[in-house]
């Protein structure tokens, strides 16, 4: 996947799960659980949106990986 | 009707064997320690105020503090990057003595509400305890709020003083503040010399305050605590602990957590909710144990890291964390030391047996479930650490807590006849759980609610809105809520505060919701939303729908699911039937429909 669908596929998810966050603030060093306040549940879902809508597992052993909004876009952007 | 429910008879019960404990469990015989035990002996335990009454701070901090104990690790908080930070019983009797002195500076008196919304930071702790050292009222909130449940809760608790952080402050409270007219302080834990308009700056008032103020001469009866709950309808309901809790704090954390001097204790319950202020503040350090504070969110591996390197001993956690560890697999524990690991206990929700047992492949601990509420203030029933588990019951009630069951009616209310609550005698039963009013940490009240304060209590027994059976051994099985409350992640959400929110959108004309099942969470919350006129459904007005009860409620209270419908079901006075609008989703009976408006098509 190239950097820029990952980009898409991420705000998209985010956008799905917690639509309560502003576009502005998907920084890519906003951190998904303390900056963007998602919570455990959110973060469980997100990454089971992501799973869906781009077919990309992402396993909890790499969950640290993706704790960031640019974290995830890069995470996709190699495994996509 | 909610997880954890599976039939019991599958799961082999799990035996213990003391003799080969690390230490001598604290309740060894369950039933001559229940003989023996009177809430007067364990109130023997504690030391009292020098001069003659009791407060908390003065059990959990001064008296160790005093003593042998003082340089005793008291708090050690983890931060983001692993490395840990330390208070000893000393330097906590010190700190939080100058909050207590900056309370008084500031005016604020005997009984007035300070109120904290903030993560697990040291500055938290010494405020809950300080608060109580000042003799004035502690009222935790949940840092994920959304300023509305904050507002609320303000507001119903006339809160004179807060202690938050500017980030929150700016996010959540600035916009609301002329809405809290009682509210006239807040202090901001992170100004950093410069705080906001209409802020003061805490470490600045801490450093000219002095460090060795006298506690206030509270009386056992006096309120310490303020812990808001949820119930079906109306505003939440503001729960009124007194001092006098410690008592059972002290006797619960002797027995249900087998807590000993020298444990390490790690309870992961945030304290903005009461196990986070009951047993992640008050009962370790009124024994004087080292309790370990993660001031980050979960996360599967930190915690495999943070039981294995602090040598946690005793850990209390929750169904919803086990059951996203259990998601991640036992062998993330693998590589990590957990020898010093010898007591893990769960409250929330009812713990499925199935995590029970894989604990054992996990920690190499089986999981204590235990079960108690906001109104309780501490554990009233529970699997014990020497004692027999049967996986997927609650367990027996504490020495000094006799539980009932009393029977419901067609409807599902209890059973009263001649003002005394008509009792389940049968095992394995169905009836409305119920405690024998009177041990120390009940509710006093709910704040300004008297009424509804009353109507929880039947000739002496406190009504708890939860549904169980007891087997023939005097076990607990968990059935599931006796009302529309939601359950989700181990904390109650009242279905009248969401569908409220949800009605504030421009587009939502009524809102109907209720708790569906969730593997990890138990429950999440799902509304039904009937548009008004002039509104279609569409994906994008869902998540607007969505977007904007999550910025008015916060994460852990929103809906997490939007379902539009045409047609709420509703009472023929045009109450909205929560109970069909779950029975529907669920594919369950409808039961009794003779009251309802019309027949309506699901939803």
């Amino acid at each position: 996947m190239n950097g820029h669908d990952a980009r898409e596929a991420v705000h998209r998810a985010i956008n799905q799960v917690a639509p309560d966050v502003e576009p502005a603030d998907l920084e890519a060093e906003a951190r998904l659980r303390q900056d963007l306040e998602l919570d455990s549940l959110d973060f469980l879902r997100l990454v089971e949106t992501i799973d869906t809508s781009t077919g990309v597992n992402i396993p909890e052993r790499d969950y640290p990986q993706v704790s960031t909004v640019g974290g995830l876009i890069a995470y996709l952007t190699a495994h996509g | 009707m909610t997880a954890g429910t599976t039939q019991p008879t599958r799961w082999p019960r799990i035996s213990k064997d003391p003799q080969a404990f690390p230490v001598e469990p604290n309740l060894a015989d369950y039933h001559s320690v229940c003989r023996a035990f009177s809430w007067d002996s364990a109130r023997q335990a504690l030391s009292g105020l020098p001069g003659g009454g009791l407060n908390i701070a003065h059990e959990a901090v001064d008296r160790h503090a005093a003593g042998p104990r003082a340089g005793h690790e008291a708090l050690r908080f983890v931060r983001a990057d692993g490395s840990t930070h330390s208070l000893s019983y000393r330097e906590l009797a010190e700190q939080t003595s100058r909050f207590a002195a900056v309370l008084a500076q500031l005016g604020i008196g005997r009984t007035e509400r300070v109120f904290s919304l903030m993560g697990r930071t040291p500055e938290l702790y010494v405020a809950v305890l300080g608060t109580l050292k000042n003799g004035s009222v502690f009222c935790p909130l949940f840092s994920a709020f959304g300023p509305e449940p904050v507002r609320q809760r303000l507001q119903l608790g006339s809160g004179r003083l807060l202690v938050t952080t500017r980030a929150l402050y700016r996010k959540k409270v600035a916009r609301i503040r002329d809405a809290l007219p009682d509210l006239k302080f807040v202090l901001l834990i992170d100004a950093d010399g410069e705080p906001e308009p209409g802020t003061l700056d805490l470490a600045g008032l801490m450093e000219a305050a002095p460090g060795d103020a006298r506690i206030a001469s509270t009386q056992g009866e006096d309120m310490a605590l303020l812990h808001f709950t949820s119930g079906t309808t109306g505003t939440p309901k503001g729960a009124i602990h007194v001092h006098e809790a410690v008592t059972a704090h002290y006797a619960t954390g002797l027995y249900a957590l087998d807590l000993h001097p020298e444990d390490v204790y790690w309870c992961t319950a945030d304290p903005g909710w009461v196990t986070g202020t009951s047993y992640g503040v008050i009962a370790p350090l009124v024994h004087g144990v080292t309790t370990v504070v993660d001031q980050e969110e979960m996360d599967a591996d930190r915690w495999y890291r943070i039981l294995a390197e602090q040598r946690v001993t005793v850990w209390y956690t929750a169904p919803t964390a086990l059951r996203m560890l259990m998601k991640a697999g036992a062998d993330r524990a693998s590589g990590h030391d957990l020898s010093a690991l010898r007591f893990v206990a769960s409250v929330g929700e009812p713990l499925n047996p199935e995590v029970v047992v894989w604990g054992r492949e996990a920690f190499g601990q089986p999981v204590h479930d235990n079960w108690w509420q906001t109104e309780t203030g501490g554990i009233m029933i529970a699997n014990f650490a020497a004692t027999e588990i049967r996986p997927g019951s609650m367990g027996r009630p504490l020495p000094g807590v006799e539980a009932a069951l009393v029977q419901r009616d067609g409807n599902g209310k209890a059973v009263i006849v001649d003002s005394e609550p008509v009792l389940v005698t049968e095992p394995d039963t169905m009836g409305e759980l119920a405690l024998r009013a009177g041990w120390p940490s009940m509710f006093r009240g709910y704040l300004h609610e008297e009424e509804r304060y009353r109507s929880c209590f039947a000739g002496g027994w406190y009504l708890t809105g939860d549904v169980a059976k007891r087997d023939a051994d005097g076990y607990y099985w968990f059935v599931g809520r006796g009302d529309d409350v939601i359950k989700s992640s181990g904390h109650l959400i009242g279905p009248f505060e969401v569908e409220s929110s949800l009605m504030e959108h421009q587009a939502v004309a009524q809102a109907g919701v209720i708790g569906v099942p969730d593997p990890v969470a138990g429950e999440v919350v799902k509304a039904f939303v009937e548009l008004r006129n002039g509104w279609e459904p569409s994906e994008e007005l869902r998540l607007d729908i969505i977007g904007f009860a999550r910025k008015r409620l916060g994460a852990a209270v929103a809906p997490r699911m939007v379902e539009f419908t045409t047609a709420l079901p509703r009472t023929r006075s045009g109450k909205i039937l929560r109970r069909l609008l779950k029975a529907r989703e669920l594919g369950l009976p409808e039961g009794d429909t003779s009251t309802i408006e019309t027949p309506q098509e699901a939803p």
